[in-house]
């Protein structure tokens, strides 16, 4: 059999048989509890600094983001960045809670469809599981209420992102993970994707030179919801 | 893949005389020299970081029969499937057989170097299934019928101007009196080509940056999100990995995740990082039904114990071949086959046979750039010479090249006859070449001199000056110890 061919050239190379009992024990035991590595200095910081790394590196990365005092302020700040980037007032919405508790009534012009996107959608609106200051990055695992299509397919990809759950490092997001997500298919916690988002889709295929916009969203926004006391800027 | 690195010579000789492919060098190599030793002085820890990727992969490796079934088991705990290949005949048939299955007709393709690897592209045509590559380089060199050169930029050897040739050959359906005024009416054009491609595929096929044994998951890097809408959007996704992709844990990638990109583009992380587990979940409303891991040998194993068994932590940066005078001088395409620069200088022998690819080991000025660039550490140089000795041992070199190294070595192991040649040789050459104070062509060299001048030797050997200057100055002598 073809598997068993390759783990025994591998065995040979490695000149030695399966791993006996006690080293796989070990190696599982690492794996049920995974050692971090070297975490870079530059996201170990106080909380309204880590925030305000994770503004900055967002914005480097040529996203943009608009920080509004709660989820009441949400509806105005969509409006208002759309119309601002002249695009229509229309918007597919993941179907999350957290989302459909925002009062959108107060902007009735919005038109809201909730789903997953399609290709005629131009602006999507995604809920932020966390994000990593570290590199203004925004991680977003796939659930029946947080749809994969919404980060790829519009022009326009608008994500509403709470303050309590920016994070430093990628393993603290991990471990968010971790603890609070729940697979019923594997009974582990990895959804069936997890998109980690760094800025709006980008190339440099072309002579090295960076565009923006190849197939992913054209623009990034992010609406920051300071629900973090902590978090707020003295 | 069908390889020229044999004719490695004639393929440079012809590259050093291409104008297009030159411009193209020129321009793009600066920038991602550039770019990367920004991204790096802007991360302190960067050094302990390569410690701990060299680590990580070394760790993985020891143990990579156990990792490599671990990650099996929990693909199928997540109701994936894992496809196990010796050879690349083998990896295209299961890729052949996963598409019949699903009727394909035509699959939408991410950037993947395996991919090209194994023939991939002509293995589906060949049998009927249309094959889209969508990344944007890989795009136009599908279009070109070319293959890629470089492992992360394929289109690292065109200039706009054959873009906008090739766009306006292949895209007839568009008006042809359109303007392509900036580089990015080029990839707008592209992107409304592909998005049709993207909704229309029955498979999408990817390869892996990493696959993660804890979780099961594969993990691909992309800047343009089309390896994601790839592995999103049609019925089935097909993960193309080769074995050595696998790492233990989350937290090993992530580490690794740290040095790739910063190594690569310079980029602090990737636009998109994604980690596949699996199809579809109840309820999920989007991605594909079908997950499937064709897990690929094709010689890797053949590396283990061997002293190329380190090349196996390359996590293809690219880094290697950005930093190469080599490279930078020729390109992708001279080295003929998949893997360019010096860590395919390293990994082309291994996979086709040094018989094949020997004079790809040749290829290096042994600057040593390359190995200090590689965010895993890899000793590329050594590696190098170890092929130059299997080359020598093997009787593979032209017998001129051979009666001039056994000429050299008689000299080499006669200290003293050594020296007297090479005083002969310096102070004859230093007296002919006084006047001047260059060759523009030698006897036996003018290989060496067809492309730059020797400086003359001003009449003396090391040797000779630096006993002189040892006698000449004792007490800095004694000083230094």
């Amino acid at each position: 059999m073809t598997k068993e061919a390759i783990l025994g050239a591998i065995r040979r190379g490695l000149k030695r048989g399966p791993l006996p009992g006690d080293q796989a024990a070990m190696l599982r035991e690492r794996m049920a509890h995974p050692p971090r590595h070297l975490i870079p200095a530059r996201s170990q910081v106080p909380r309204p600094d880590q925030i305000a790394l994770l503004v900055r590196n967002i914005e480097k990365e040529f996203g943009t983001v608009t920080r509004v005092a709660d989820s009441g302020e949400v509806p105005e700040a969509v409006a208002g960045y759309l119309a601002g980037q002249n695009l229509p007032s229309s918007l597919v919405m993941a179907p999350h809670p957290e989302l459909r508790a925002i009062p959108w009534s107060s902007r009735p012009l919005l038109l809201i469809r909730e789903g997953r996107a399609e290709a005629t959608d131009l602006v999507s609106l995604q809920h932020g599981f966390a994000a990593v200051a570290e590199t203004g990055t925004l991680m977003l695992p796939s659930a029946p209420e947080r749809p994969t299509t919404l980060n790829l397919l519009a022009d326009t990809a608008v994500v509403v992102l709470r303050a309590s759950r920016v994070v430093g490092a990628y393993e603290d997001a991990w471990d968010l993970l971790r603890a609070e997500n729940h697979d019923a298919l594997t009974g582990g916690f990895m959804p069936r994707n997890v998109m980690f988002v760094t800025g709006p889709s980008r190339s440099a295929d072309i002579e090295q030179t960076l565009e923006l916009g190849a197939h992913g969203p054209r623009r990034l926004h992010v609406v920051l919801i300071e629900d973090d006391p902590a978090a707020r800027a003295a | 893949m069908l390889t020229t690195s044999p004719e490695f010579k004639t393929n440079a000789h012809n590259a050093l005389a291409d104008a297009g492919l030159q411009k193209a060098l020129a321009f793009s190599k600066p920038q991602f020299m550039a770019r990367r030793s920004a991204a790096v002085a802007n991360l302190p820890e960067f050094e302990s970081l390569r410690d701990i990727g060299r680590d990580i992969k070394n760790h993985a490796l020891a143990n990579l029969d156990f990792y490599l079934e671990t990650f099996e088991d929990n693909v199928q705990r997540a109701g994936g499937h894992v496809h196990w290949c010796s050879t690349a005949d083998d990896a295209r048939a299961a890729v052949l057989e996963i598409c019949r299955k699903a009727d394909a007709r035509t699959v939408t393709k991410g950037k993947s170097m395996i991919s090209e690897e194994l023939g991939i592209n002509a293995h589906l045509e060949a049998n009927g299934i249309a094959p889209i590559e969508t990344d944007l380089g890989e795009y136009i060199i599908q279009l070109r019928h070319e293959t890629p050169s470089h492992i992360i930029a394929p289109a690292f050897h065109l200039n706009r101007e054959d873009w906008e040739a090739q766009f306006r050959l292949s895209h007839t359906d568009l008006p042809v009196d359109r303007v392509f005024a900036e580089r990015r009416d080029i990839l707008t054009e592209a992107r409304g080509k592909l998005r049709e491609k993207f909704l229309a595929a029955d498979v999408g096929i990817t390869g892996a940056n990493f696959l993660i044994a804890e979780t099961g998951s594969s993990v691909i890097v992309t800047n343009e999100g089309n390896g994601d809408l790839t592995q999103t959007l049609p019925r089935v996704h097909i993960a193309l990995a080769s074995v050595e992709k696998v790492v233990p844990t989350l937290e090993d990638a992530t580490s690794l995740l740290r040095i790739l990109a910063r190594s690569a583009t310079g980029q602090d992380f990737s636009v998109y990082t994604t980690f596949s587990t699996g199809g579809r979940r109840a309820g999920d409303l989007d991605g594909p039904q079908e997950y499937h891991v064709v897990i690929v040998d094709a010689g890797r194993s053949a590396m283990m114990g061997t002293e190329f068994q380190e090349m196996l932590r390359c996590i293809r940066c690219a880094a290697c071949m950005n930093h190469c005078p080599v490279y930078g001088a020729v390109g992708g395409h001279a080295y003929g086959w998949v893997y360019p620069g010096p860590m395919g200088s390293v990994l082309t022998p291994s996979l086709i046979g040094v018989d094949k690819a020997g004079h790809l080991p040749n290829a290096s000025t042994f600057c040593g750039k390359c190995e200090s660039v590689c965010p895993v550490k890899i000793p590329l140089p050594k590696m190098m010479r170890h092929w130059r000795e299997r080359e020598f041992e093997r009787h593979l070199q032209p017998g001129g090249i051979r009666t001039n190294l056994a000429l050299w070595a008689y000299f080499a192991r006669r200290p003293g006859l050594y020296r007297l040649a090479t005083r002969m040789g310096a102070a004859a050459m230093g007296l002919m070449g006084r006047r001047r104070g260059r060759f523009s062509s030698l006897p036996l060299a003018g290989g060496w001199t067809a492309g730059r001048d020797l400086p003359a030797p001003e009449g003396d050997t090391f040797f000779a000056r630096y006993a002189r200057e040892q006698r000449a100055s004792p007490v800095a002598e004694r000083q230094a110890k």
